[in-house]
């Protein structure tokens, strides 16, 4: 059986490093008391992961990975923490009786799930790393036959188009409405978090709002207000 | 060890450290991130799995869920912030009105 | 995409653009008018019930859509069945958004879309397309228990819920990622294909265990409850009743094509599993549900219950259990929405009239009332003339025939132990003297508890259609199964 998934020399030694970078990192995001170290060592576990993906071959995946985690979520996350004061919490400790508890089930599991994993027999492999980054290219051409009537001919032909366009036909083609539900679900979660993260002013607030917006004064009687004329 | 395998331990480990830490943090914030660690380890597995079979489903899969991982984000720390206009806190522990 | 493909979706595209235009309704000018946008909502509703018999018509999808959709007769049969449950939800709710402090327009598009998500985890077929389907509708749950954002209760429930429903999708994630690892693909029939060879694979028996896991979270089964009753007290009721009935029999309907498609020739490996959860939720349900003195907590634990009577029939894997599936969705459906109805009904203020001492003296100020939530409370117990018997008799027929006798003692034990607790709310309606006197009831919801007990009664007594229904629906995916 042959793994089209090698690591060897180089990419062992990649695979090593930065995998212990990742789970070095993701074990202080879980172990810091700080959310905002929390979210660095968060930041740093998604960029290891997303060198892994490219050192699998998955550069699509590896760039996803960088620009929504890493560039959107994460600055999501700062946000969220600025807003709320930090400091103001009361301390937590991350360090107790039933935490350790948790992290000793937390180990149990591990070893459950490696030997298992380890001992897993999965599908076949498939050496054909072409399919990852090939398209298959449907072309419909005219062609007037013997009887003088046109017909359309396809032809098929798988293009070499790299990795990102492979996984763009896969995700508009195959996989468009599974696409359009998740458009769909991003609109929920806009609306959501607009629905329930929205303040409502209360009335010393509404009191604040400046007269010209809160009576609709006209944009000329604003301009005569503030030239003086 | 096949290199399938090596992928699947770290993703096991990362795994396993995200659902701890989902059990045992009680600051909202840092069990958010523990999510996203878990799903993480679920991408780390589907790409390696994919790169096995040579076949794009698993390319496509971590796509959707990093999507919605983000939707999902969103939504959570609106509700924390919620939570946080109610009751000045973000630890699980000390919102108990509900007594479970 | 060709123009039958659009046929095809119709239902889901109907409804998408209707909610995004619910959305848009304000700043055309209907400003929480929450009159305005029930009656909309009803109407999409209605279309989207158009739609999908248009759908159910059609002809075959084009190949990339086809392997990851099918509008069999089991997804229109669930197809439908939401569309009910919604439209009573939206009638259910429109008293607590018509005080217009909470924006109608949005809760209704909520709606739309988590029917939409519910619709797509019917028809799918793909583990994709399950699962964002699958996240669709838990979102929108999310933000639905939330709603009364004022509210600590509702706000806690929401972040209790989001918790515990995001960790449950990681959990289920990494299964299917074990799953798609095992069967190299991630689609049911290859699954099945699969799976056919593979019995007593360790790897992928961990994968099923913990995309099983998943599952009983959102079906609410023992021991992955413990949100459901801190979620059902907190949320506001009609959103309590979306997430017991809609939300449950969605998750029940993937819960049974993913084990009758895909993974049946793999029982042997996970069906004492699935047992010993189905025996768990009936005990500690019913239990639990004894000792609770608030009305929404007690039908909470019978809920959890219920998912544990239900887990009988995808255990039995037969005809005959899938058949009780879904005819007990159904009866399960029409009970449980008509006893929220009661519950919203005694209803003074925001979460008060939910104990169960609120119920007192009901029979003298409203016997039709009383009458009807005894019906429903038989109907949840399985007692003979209402419909919830026929369920019960189909699931339990299921799990005797498929050699759980024991799981049909504990089963039917159980059901005595709930009529125990659904007789203290009788007891208290007939035989007490208290408050509920000054009952007044909207138009909404006296058509809705008029419509559940007519349907309730009238399905325990002509259940023939019902059962055929049943049988015709689940034709495709037994055929499948027994290949």
């Amino acid at each position: 059986m042959t793994d089209p998934l090698m690591l060897t020399g180089v990419s062992l030694a990649l695979f090593v490093i930065v995998g212990a970078i990742a789970v070095a990192s993701s074990i202080l995001v879980v172990s810091m008391r700080n959310p905002v170290h929390s979210a660095l060592f968060l930041l740093l576990t998604f960029l290891c992961v997303a060198i892994l993906f490219v050192s699998m071959g998955a550069e699509f995946v590896g760039a996803v990975q960088v620009l929504v985690y890493a560039g959107g979520i994460m600055v999501l996350f700062l946000f969220v923490v600025m807003l709320i004061n930090v400091k103001a919490l009361p301390k937590e400790k991350v360090f107790t009786a039933t935490s350790m508890m948790g992290v000793l089930m937390g180990v149990l599991l591990f070893i459950i799930l490696a030997i298992i994993l380890a001992s897993g027999t999965w599908a076949p492999a498939v050496n054909a790393p072409e399919n990852l980054r090939t398209a298959v290219v449907v072309k419909t051409t005219p062609v007037v036959d013997a009887g003088g009537a046109t017909i359309q001919t396809e032809t098929v032909t798988r293009d070499v188009v790299g990795n990102a366009e492979a996984v763009g036909m896969a995700l508009y083609r195959d996989y468009l409405v599974p696409f359009e539900v998740a458009s769909l679900f991003l609109l929920v979660a806009m609306v959501g978090a607009i629905v329930i993260g929205k303040r409502e002013l209360d009335a010393s607030e509404e009191e604040a709002i400046p007269e010209f917006i809160a009576k609709k004064v006209s944009d000329e009687d604003r301009l005569k207000e503030v030239t003086g004329a | 060890m096949p290199s399938t395998t090596a992928f699947l331990l770290l993703s096991a480990l990362i795994f396993t450290v995200g659902l701890v830490g989902v059990t045992v943090r009680r600051n909202m914030i840092t069990v958010l991130m523990s999510l996203e660690l878990m799903l993480n380890a679920v991408n780390i597995n589907l790409v390696a799995f994919s790169q096995r079979f040579s076949s794009l489903e698993g390319h496509v899969f971590p796509v959707f869920i990093i999507c919605i991982a983000a939707g999902e984000a969103a939504v959570g720390l609106a509700i924390i912030i919620q939570l946080y206009r109610l009751k000045s806190t973000v630890n699980v522990d000390e919102v108990t009105e509900l007594n479970g | 995409m060709t123009w039958a493909d659009l046929l095809f979706l119709l239902p889901e595209i109907v409804l998408s653009i209707g909610g995004c235009l619910l959305l848009l309704a304000p700043v055309i000018g209907g400003r929480n008018n929450g009159v305005a946008a029930k009656w909309s909502m009803l109407l999409l509703l209605v279309a989207t019930a158009a739609a999908i018999y248009v759908a159910a018509g059609a002809g075959i999808p084009s190949l990339a859509l086809g392997t990851l959709f099918v509008a069999d007769p089991f997804a229109v049969f669930f197809k439908l069945l939401f569309v009910v449950v919604i439209a009573m939800i939206t009638l259910l709710s429109a008293e607590f958004l018509e005080d217009g402090r909470y924006s109608a327009w949005e809760y209704y598009s909520l709606m739309a879309f988590a029917l939409c998500g519910m619709m797509f985890m019917a028809s799918g077929t793909h583990l994709i397309s399950i699962y964002v389907g699958l996240e669709l509708l838990s979102l929108a749950s999310y933000i639905l228990a939330g709603y009364y954002k004022n509210e600590t209760r509702s706000t806690e429930a929401a972040m209790k819920y989001f918790v515990l429903g995001a960790t449950s999708s990681g959990i289920l994630l990494y299964g299917m990622s074990l799953i798609y690892g095992a069967c190299g693909s991630l689609h049911l029939e290859a699954i099945s294909q699969a799976v056919a060879t593979m019995a007593g694979n360790q790897a992928l028996i961990i994968g099923v265990m913990l995309l099983g896991a998943g599952l009983c979270f959102k079906v609410a089964a023992v021991p992955f409850h413990v949100w459901t009753p801190d979620v059902y007290t907190g949320a506001p009721t009609p959103v309590t009743a979306f997430l017991s009935t809609a939300s449950k029999v969605a998750a029940f309907a993937i819960f049974a094509r993913i084990f009758y498609m895909g993974l049946h020739s793999l029982e042997p490996d996970w069906n004492s599993i699935i047992a010993t959860v189905a025996a768990l939720s009936m005990i500690v349900g019913n239990l639990a549900a004894v000792t609770q003195t608030n009305v929404k907590r007690m039908l909470a634990y019978s809920s959890i219950a219920h998912a544990g009577y239900a887990l009988l029939g995808v255990l039995a894997m037969s005809e005959i259990g899938l058949q009780g599936v879904l005819i007990y969705m159904l009866v399960y459906a029409f009970a449980n929405i008509g006893t929220w109805a009661m519950v919203m009904l005694l209803r003074r203020r925001e979460y008060a009239g939910e104990n169960v001492d609120d119920f007192d003296g009901l029979h003298k100020s409203a016997p039709l009332y009383a009458f009807a939530m005894v019906v429903f409370l038989l109907s949840l117990g399985g007692i003979p003339p209402t419909a919830g018997f026929i369920g019960k008799y189909y699931l339990f027929a299921a799990a005797i025939s498929a050699g759980y006798a024991w799981l049909a003692v504990i089963a039917v034990l159980m059901s005595a132990v709930s009529m125990f607790y659904y007789f203290r709310l009788v007891v208290a309606m007939y035989l007490k003297d208290g408050a509920a006197a000054d009952v007044i009831p909207s138009r909404q919801v006296r058509f809705i508890v008029i419509v559940c007990l007519i349907a309730t009664l009238t399905l325990g007594i002509l259940p023939e259609r019902m059962i055929r229904g049943a049988a015709r629906s689940i034709a495709p995916i037994v055929n499948l199964a027994s290949r």
